[in-house]
């Protein structure tokens, strides 16, 4: 038995279904936003702290040149540590069927028998490798899949210096390679990188460090001090060319899924409360309207006894059930858009067991915020009726005062028509509406711009790393120091039209407390390939003995030009020297000190050195080139310029669309509710007067005008605050979301950007607006002027 | 003798509008409501016509259809050449927006608008109007032009909606219970200037009213009851407004 108040509940909502649905559409969009990114959120958050756990993943790491196992009793002593483990990790050139260029890849030593102790393997698929048979390798999955491997395959490595087969016997999952990122990369390439796990004495054989290590993996003990153990370590290896240890999360694995998970978080609550917070916004708006509209039913009602409470109550139910049609809308859509968005996490990041897990916790909180909100933007309207006495609340409203508009009484006057006055004179009687209505069009202008902004930057972030900073076709990294003439074996190889000497030496900046690990990169003066560039992308003379700093390096060690710094040089003899800043470089990627090379050499204390060269080359021969390179034991790795390039595009590429085409849909819902939320108040406030002017003669075009130029402002008045919000909100979002010691985004945002926006919005308000001017055609013209208001 | 000859004047005078056998059927959920039921009806130039009626006589149906906001279900209308009963949607606006002046019981007067504005919104659109300030002046309000309706007593809102009514000239004056909010004074004030534009500007006119004195004031009665033309009368002698009492 529905009591009669629940009865006219029901019938004030299918009078009001178009309104309602475009409000809960927003509501909806909220939540999905909030119940898929948070849930993935935990999801990620949870696989990733499970899984550290169960493979025993290292707090601390450490590479260095080569020491006795005998160090590791010292290491294993080490205040702190709870599990120490040597390994040889060596990294070799591969030759792929199906690729012309070199892959790069990372060979790390397993114990023969039993389990490693620390970043433990998780088998996908075959077995472990046997102790004593030479070459089987278990590889990562990453990898496998890229390349379309068997188990059992054979791959071609240059092992130090000759060609090696490697026996694929095992597919594995290591917390070490949860997102594999290859030597001087910036993102995972499995194409071009992998990982592969070998016995250690098999390994130790090949590359001649029987009874040695190269890296130590380390668990802490409960409650140890990460950086006390780094500095112990430090000290240990120092002697045994140490290239210095660092804690978990600057491993770059994690450091990646870390800052995901973070950016994840972030997005997981702004979004969701720009959507709620415009929700209850229009709660409010719809509600005060209607209850407007209904002042002498609830005058009635309150007179025949009815209390304030089920009054109040009867308005909330209302509020309830909006919020209840979007919470199951967006719950739904929260878990399609999750499950989607993990399928694509589970591509990029490999951990055993990734699966999307609706967290009950946030569905609950979702729902709970959504209708916290709307009870919020419903309160003032109901309390509004609740308060009136039924005696007053019988009377009609008074007509409601008007005065002419500011722009008018400034003397511009004559340039409006009647219609345009009364415009203008209603706008500037609601102005708090005006500007919310706007600000909410502008919000949705501003989220696909945020959305979209990070494509533009990172696109420009890579035009100007290899559209200027590198600009060689190729570049290759030694696997040592060699003497600059070896460069001349390079430009022997038939295609290679030009190379230039690259040297990188490791070392740790000092400046009083503060101390950063890099590389100095040194390069030639005057030279074509590489570029140090100033703020306006200029690029700066290499010149003097002085050492050129990243700008953000420089802010994180506190100095300035003409500060000088130690610089503790952690290969070879590791000498210490002292260097001073000459010139802060806005370069985008990594923390880096460039110098120019004869410097750099003499600050070494030796002579034309390098460890690497970068090669201009005939991109016709590039594939005899290569086979070339395959065959040079010297070389650890190539870098390829134009696939970087290339591989981004396409990752953005698939990003791009989905990310774009929800946001879209996001930002459509928004502008929809707003846009169509208000011209049918706008309708319903101004259905008298318009039915007026069709009778006095208006045709339907003249009075749709009057309606559709208020919604016109409101737009027009949006747009711009969107830009600039657009603009405010990925400033943010590049200073916060990116971690700024991986790579920096410039807040650019290309005017493509910004036209899609406008545009999304334009057409989502116009559509709205044409939904409500269907309804002028209907307007009852005998009725309105038989009633009075 | 000096009224018969006005009479025959006007019997001679030019029928505008002539309606024949005009019927109305609103669906009203269920059921049929007929509101007209054959009424026969025709205005002459510059005549000024009561219509009397209680509430549910047909009298507004009738007026609606003459002023162009509803078509009859069956029977002719035609205004001049205009041939109203089968008239498109855009052809009645433009009757209404070149013929025909408009004054209902609640003025519908734009709120955001002051009184000139009001006007200046059918003079804006109207073929050969008077200026806004001279309609005003004319019923009265020349001393109130820049008042927004909310700075008006009922009395002058509805002489403002008489302004806005006669300031495009029109050809028909259609009142729809013009003084049914007002008191009798104010009421007063408002069927005179009624009566002055009938007889300055010459304007036919058509009052609706339920309020049988009024009917005093006219050249002809027309009585509708059910429906149907109940009776129609010619007076005699026609009283000025400020003679009547109700």
């Amino acid at each position: 038995m529905v009591r009669a108040i629940d009865r006219k509940l029901l019938r004030d909502l299918s009078l009001l279904k178009g309104q309602v649905a475009t409000i809960a559409l927003v509501v909806a969009a909220g939540i999905t936003a909030y119940v898929s990114t948070f849930s993935i959120y935990r999801s990620l958050s949870t696989s990733q702290q499970a899984y550290y756990e169960r493979a025993r993943f290292a707090d601390v790491f450490a590479r260095l040149e080569r020491a006795p196992n005998a160090v590791m009793e010292q290491v294993a002593t080490l205040p702190g540590v709870a599990q120490a483990e040597a390994r040889e990790v060596e990294t070799v050139l591969l030759d792929m069927p199906t690729l012309a260029e070199p892959v790069v890849g990372q060979i790390v030593s397993i114990p023969g028998r039993g389990l490693p102790l620390l970043n433990q393997l998780h088998l996908r698929a075959g077995r472990m490798v046997e102790p004593g048979r030479s070459n089987e390798v278990v590889v990562n999955e990453a990898f496998f899949e890229a390349h379309g491997l068997e188990l059992g395959d054979r791959i071609l490595a240059l092992v130090n210096g000759r060609r090696v087969a490697l026996r694929v016997v095992g597919v594995a999952l290591s917390p070490e390679f949860v997102y594999a990122v290859p030597p001087g990369g910036f993102w995972d390439d499995n194409l071009r990188f992998g990982i592969f796990w070998m016995d250690r004495d098999v390994l130790a054989a090949a590359f001649r460090m029987e009874g040695a290590f190269n890296d130590v993996i380390i668990r802490l003990a409960p409650g140890a001090n990460p950086e006390a153990v780094v500095d112990a370590l430090d000290r240990v290896l120092k002697p045994y060319g140490g290239l210095g240890a660092y804690p978990r999360d600057k491993q770059i694995s994690d450091r990646y899924v870390t800052s995901e998970i973070q950016q994840l978080k972030g997005n997981a609550t702004v979004v969701p409360v720009i959507f709620l917070g415009v929700a209850a916004f229009l709660v409010n708006v719809v509600l005060s309207r209607l209850i407007g509209t209904q002042r002498e039913q609830i005058a009635a009602l309150k007179a025949l006894g009815y209390s304030d409470v089920t009054v109040g109550a009867h308005y909330l139910k209302l509020v309830m059930v909006v919020v209840g049609l979007g919470a199951v809308g967006g719950v739904a859509m929260g878990v399609w858009a999750g499950r989607a968005l993990m399928g694509l996490y589970t591509e990029v990041f490999r951990f055993p067991l990734l699966t999307f897990r609706l967290d009950l916790g946030t569905v609950v909180g979702s729902i709970l915020f959504s209708a916290g909100s709307a009870v919020v933007g419903a309160l003032a309207a109901v309390r509004q009726v609740v308060r009136l006495p039924p005696a007053e609340a019988m009377r009609p409203l008074a007509p409601p005062t008007y005065r002419p508009s500011l722009l008018e009484r400034s003397g511009f006057h004559r340039l409006f028509s009647q219609g345009g006055r009364m415009v203008l004179r209603d706008l500037e009687r609601r102005p708090v509406r005006l500007l919310l209505s706007s600000l909410g069009i502008g919000l949705a202008v501003a989220i696909l711009i945020v959305g979209s902004f990070s494509i533009d930057a990172v696109r420009y972030l890579m035009d100007v790393q290899y559209g200027q900073v590198q600009r060689e076709a190729l570049s290759l990294t030694f696997s040592r120091s060699v003497p600059d003439r070896v460069r001349r074996e390079l430009e022997h190889i038939p295609g290679v039209l030009h190379t230039e000497p690259l040297r990188m030496v490791p070392v740790r900046l000092v400046a009083g407390p503060r101390n950063y690990e890099t590389a100095i990169q040194g390069l030639p003066a005057g030279g074509e390939h590489r570029q140090v560039l100033d703020a306006e992308r200029r690029p700066v003379a290499l010149a003097g003995e002085g050492l050129m700093l990243g700008r953000e390096l420089a802010r994180r060690l506190g100095v300035g030009v003409g500060d000088a710094l130690r610089v503790e040089v952690q290969e070879g003899g590791r000498p210490v020297r002292e260097a001073r800043v000459v010139y802060l470089v806005d370069d985008l990627i990594g923390l880096s000190a460039y110098m120019e090379i004869g410097a750099l050499d003499r600050l070494m204390g030796d002579d034309r050195t390098i460890t690497g060269a970068t090669l201009s080359v005939d991109r016709a021969r590039m594939d005899e080139i290569y086979a070339r390179i395959k065959e040079l034991p010297l070389v650890a790795g190539v870098g390829r310029t134009d696939l970087f390039k290339q591989q981004f595009e396409k990752q953005v590429a698939e990003v791009m669309v989905v990310f774009t085409f929800v946001l879209a849909v996001f930002a459509a819902a928004i502008a929809v509710g707003v846009v169509y939320n208000n011209a049918r108040i706008a309708l319903a406030v101004r259905a008298r007067d318009l039915a007026s002017l069709r009778v006095l003669g208006f045709t339907r075009r003249e009075i749709s005008l009057i309606l559709l130029s208020e919604i016109a402002v409101s737009l027009l008045l949006a747009l711009p605050m969107g830009l600039v919000l657009g603009k405010v909100f990925a400033i943010g979002v590049a200073s916060v979301a990116v971690d700024s010691e991986l790579f920096r985004l410039p807040p650019i945002i290309e005017p493509s950007t910004y036209a899609f926006a406008v545009l999304v919005v334009l057409a989502a308000g116009v559509v709205s607006a044409l939904l409500v001017r269907r309804r002028l055609d209907h307007l009852d013209l005998i009725g309105v002027l038989k009633t009075r208001e | 003798m000096a009224v018969a000859v006005r009479q025959q004047v006007q019997d001679a005078a030019r029928v505008v509008l002539s309606a024949r056998g005009l019927t109305k059927v609103y669906r009203m959920g269920e059921v049929d409501v007929h509101a007209l039921r054959g009424v026969d009806f025709s205005l002459s130039e510059g005549e000024f016509v009561v219509l009397l009626g209680a509430s549910g006589s047909g009298k507004s149906t009738l007026l609606n259809i003459i002023g162009g906001l509803d078509v009859p279900t069956q029977g002719q209308v035609h205004y001049l050449d205009h041939d109203l009963a089968h008239a498109s949607e855009r052809e009645l606006t433009r009757y209404r927006r070149e013929h025909v002046g408009f004054v209902f019981q609640f003025y519908n007067l734009i709120p955001s608008l002051t009184a000139r504005e009001n006007v200046a919104l059918v003079t804006d659109i109207a073929v050969s109007p008077m200026r806004p300030e001279q309609a005003l002046e004319l019923v009265g309000l020349g001393g109130r032009l820049d008042h927004f309706p909310s700075q008006l007593s009922g009395g002058e809102q509805q002489r403002v909606a008489l302004a806005r009514a006669i300031a495009k000239r029109p050809s028909l004056l259609l009142c729809d219970e013009p003084t049914g909010a007002l008191d009798a004074k104010t009421g007063r004030v408002v069927l005179e200037v009624i009566a002055r534009i009938n007889q300055e500007l010459g304007t036919t006119t058509a009052v609706i009213t339920h309020n049988a004195p009024i009917a005093q004031m006219a050249d002809r009665v027309v009585t509708l009851a059910d429906g149907r033309v109940a009776t129609e009368r010619h007076n005699a002698r026609k009283r000025a407004p400020s003679e009547l009492e109700w």
